[in-house]
C-alpha cells in the first residue's frame, strides 16, 4: 500500500470535527475512540462486582423526573446504603442519570457529559418520555426515545417514578452488570457513526468536536 | 537493622496507617449518616471506591503535569507517614524517625499540596484552579497557627526530634502537651480543623459550589491514587497530632484510640457549623489562632522552657 494511501486512511481515521470553527479545530482531539475489551472472566467477574457495589452517579436534571431523586439521595430512601453516591463531574461518575424528559437543547449536554464519562459507564432513562416521549410526545422542542443518542442500560418506566421504582431500577443495573451485561462504552463505539448521525440530526447548531474527550 | 528489613517494616506501616485511615473515613460517614437518621453505606466502602475507581478501561490525561500531579500528592503522603513514628519505642512502626523530623514533616504536609496544585492546574477546568488557589491560600493560614504551636512545643523540649519530643512526654497523661502547654494545643488544634478541611473550612473541594474544586478533572485511576493518599494522608497527620500533643503511643490499641478521638474532634465541629467562605475562613486563621499561637510561645518561653 503506498503512503498516499495510508495518509488517506489514517484522514478517514480522524473524525472531522467539522462544526468548529477553523481556526479552532486545531485546538481539539479528533481521535476515533475505540473500543476496550474486558479483561479476563475472573478478574473482569471480581471488578464487576466492586462497580456494582460502588456506583458513582452523575443525576441530569434535565426534567421533572429529577425530583425524585432528592428524596432518594436523602434521608427517607438513603441511596448511599447501596453504595450509590452522587458525583458531581461526569469525570468521575459511572452511572449516568437522565431525569426525564430531553430537550433538543439539553440533547447536546446528554452527549458531551456522557462522552466525558469514563467507561465502563451505564446510562439510567427515568420516566416515561425517554422511552417514547410520554406526554411530551409530539412536542416540537423534545427528543422522543433516548437510545436513539445514547445507548441505554436500564428503563424506569412511570410519569414519574418514585423512588421506590428507582431503587428498583438500580437494583437491576446491578444484577446487568455483575451478569456483564452491561457494554454500552463499546455499543456505542462499534455503532459511532449511526449515533452522530442520529445525534446531527436533531442537533442544529453543532459547534462542538465530534467526540468530546 | 538490614535496609530490607526496614523496607519491610515501612510497607507493614503504610499498609496499616493506609488501611486504618480508609477505615476512619468509611466510620465518618457511617456516623454522619446515623446523625442523618439514614442507614449509611458500609464501612469498607472506601475500599469499593478505590477498586472501582481504578477498574476503569480508559483514562483521559491532560499532559505531563497531570500524570504527575496524583503521584506528587500521594509522595507527600508518604513523605509525611514515613518520618513520623507511629508507635513509640516499636520497631516495625517506628518509621524512619531522625534528628530534625518534625520539620520534614512539616515540609512534607506542603509538598503534596504544591504537587496537587500543579497537576490539577493543567486539567484546564476552571474550577480546579479555583480549588487550588482557595487551597493555597487556606493552607497558608492556617500553618501560620500550627507552625507557631510547632514551635512552642519545640522551644518546650528542646528538640525537633519527634521521638524525644514523645519520649519527654511518657510516665502519666499530666506530662502530655495538653497539660503541660495548653495553648499550643488549642492553636494547633484549631489549625488541625482547616487541614482535615471539614466544615467550616470545607471551602477547596466545596461540593455545592465549584463541584469538589482541583480534583474535578481527575478521572480512574488518578482519581484512585488521590482516594488511597486521603486514607493514609489523614492517618499521618492524626499521629503527628498525637505525637506532639498527647502522649504518643505505646501500642496499636492506644494509637487507634487516641487518633479516632482526635479525628472525632474534627468531625463534629464539621457536623455543627455551615461552610466559611474564603475571605473568612482566611482571617479566621489569621486571628484567633494566631493570637493563641503567640501566646503559647511567650507562655512557654518565661514560664516552661527548656528545663
Amino acid at each position: 500500500m503506498s503512503k498516499k494511501h495510508i495518509d488517506e486512511i489514517e484522514k478517514q481515521m480522524k473524525l472531522a470535527n467539522a462544526g468548529l470553527p477553523e481556526k479552532e479545530q486545531g485546538l481539539f482531539e479528533n481521535t476515533r475512540p475505540t473500543t476496550v475489551d474486558a479483561f479476563n472472566k475472573y478478574y473482569e467477574g471480581f471488578l464487576n462486582w466492586a462497580r456494582s457495589r460502588s456506583l458513582w452517579m452523575l443525576a441530569f436534571g434535565t426534567g421533572c423526573g429529577a425530583t425524585e431523586l432528592r428524596p432518594l439521595m436523602t434521608s427517607r430512601y438513603d441511596m448511599s446504603r447501596y453504595g450509590i453516591a452522587p458525583r458531581p463531574t461526569p469525570r468521575q461518575a459511572s452511572v449516568f442519570v437522565v431525569g426525564g424528559y430531553a430537550s433538543i437543547k439539553t440533547i447536546k449536554r446528554i452527549v458531551r457529559s456522557y462522552e466525558q464519562m469514563q467507561g465502563p459507564k451505564y446510562v439510567i432513562a427515568l420516566g416515561s418520555c425517554t422511552i417514547n416521549g410520554g406526554m411530551y410526545y409530539d412536542s416540537y422542542n423534545t427528543i422522543n426515545r433516548l437510545d436513539y443518542y445514547i445507548p441505554v442500560d436500564v428503563y424506569i418506566a412511570g410519569c414519574m417514578p418514585r423512588p421506590e421504582a428507582l431503587i428498583a431500577g438500580f437494583k437491576r443495573l446491578k444484577e446487568k452488570i455483575r451478569a456483564g451485561e452491561c457494554e454500552g462504552m463499546n455499543d456505542y463505539v462499534e455503532k459511532f457513526d449511526w449515533y452522530k448521525e442520529n445525534q446531527k440530526q436533531i442537533i442544529k447548531d453543532w459547534n462542538m468536536p465530534d467526540y468530546n474527550w | 537493622m538490614s535496609i530490607w528489613l526496614r523496607v519491610l517494616y515501612a510497607f507493614i506501616s503504610v499498609s496499616v496507617a493506609t488501611v486504618y485511615g480508609l477505615m476512619l473515613g468509611g466510620i465518618v460517614r457511617k456516623i454522619y449518616a446515623r446523625v442523618h437518621g439514614r442507614y449509611g453505606p458500609p464501612v469498607w466502602q472506601p475500599f469499593l471506591d478505590i477498586i472501582q475507581t481504578h477498574s476503569r478501561r480508559v483514562a483521559v490525561s491532560h499532559g505531563n503535569m497531570f500524570l504527575l500531579g496524583p503521584v506528587f500528592r500521594l509522595a507527600g503522603g508518604l513523605g509525611t507517614y514515613l518520618f513520623i513514628p507511629v508507635i513509640y519505642g516499636s520497631a516495625v512502626f517506628g518509621n524512619f524517625s531522625m534528628a530534625g523530623d518534625l520539620l520534614l514533616v512539616m515540609y512534607f504536609i506542603f509538598f503534596g499540596q504544591l504537587g496537587m496544585a500543579l497537576g490539577a492546574g493543567n486539567g484546564g477546568h476552571p474550577y480546579s484552579p479555583l480549588g487550588i488557589a482557595r487551597g493555597l491560600a487556606q493552607m497558608s493560614t492556617f500553618e501560620v497557627p500550627f507552625s507557631l504551636a510547632v514551635i512552642a512545643v519545640a522551644i518546650q523540649y528542646g528538640s525537633l526530634n519527634i521521638t524525644t519530643i514523645v519520649a519527654a512526654q511518657q510516665g502519666g497523661f499530666m506530662n502530655w502537651t495538653l497539660f503541660t502547654n495548653p495553648l499550643a494545643v488549642i492553636a494547633a488544634m484549631i489549625s488541625l480543623l482547616g487541614m482535615n478541611m471539614h466544615s467550616p473550612f470545607s471551602i477547596v473541594l466545596a461540593p455545592q459550589e465549584i463541584p469538589i474544586g482541583p480534583p474535578i478533572e481527575m478521572n480512574s485511576s488518578f482519581l484512585g491514587i488521590l482516594q488511597t493518599n486521603r486514607g493514609l494522608f489523614a492517618a499521618a497527620k492524626l499521629v503527628l497530632f498525637m505525637n506532639l500533643f498527647f502522649g504518643g503511643a505505646t501500642n496499636l490499641l492506644e494509637m487507634v484510640a487516641k487518633t479516632f478521638m482526635i479525628y472525632m474532634f474534627s468531625v463534629f465541629v464539621g457536623a455543627a457549623y455551615p461552610r466559611f467562605r474564603p475571605e473568612q475562613s482566611f482571617r479566621f486563621f489569621l486571628k484567633w489562632p494566631t493570637i493563641i499561637g503567640v501566646l503559647s510561645i511567650i507562655f512557654i518561653s518565661y514560664f516552661g522552657g527548656v528545663l
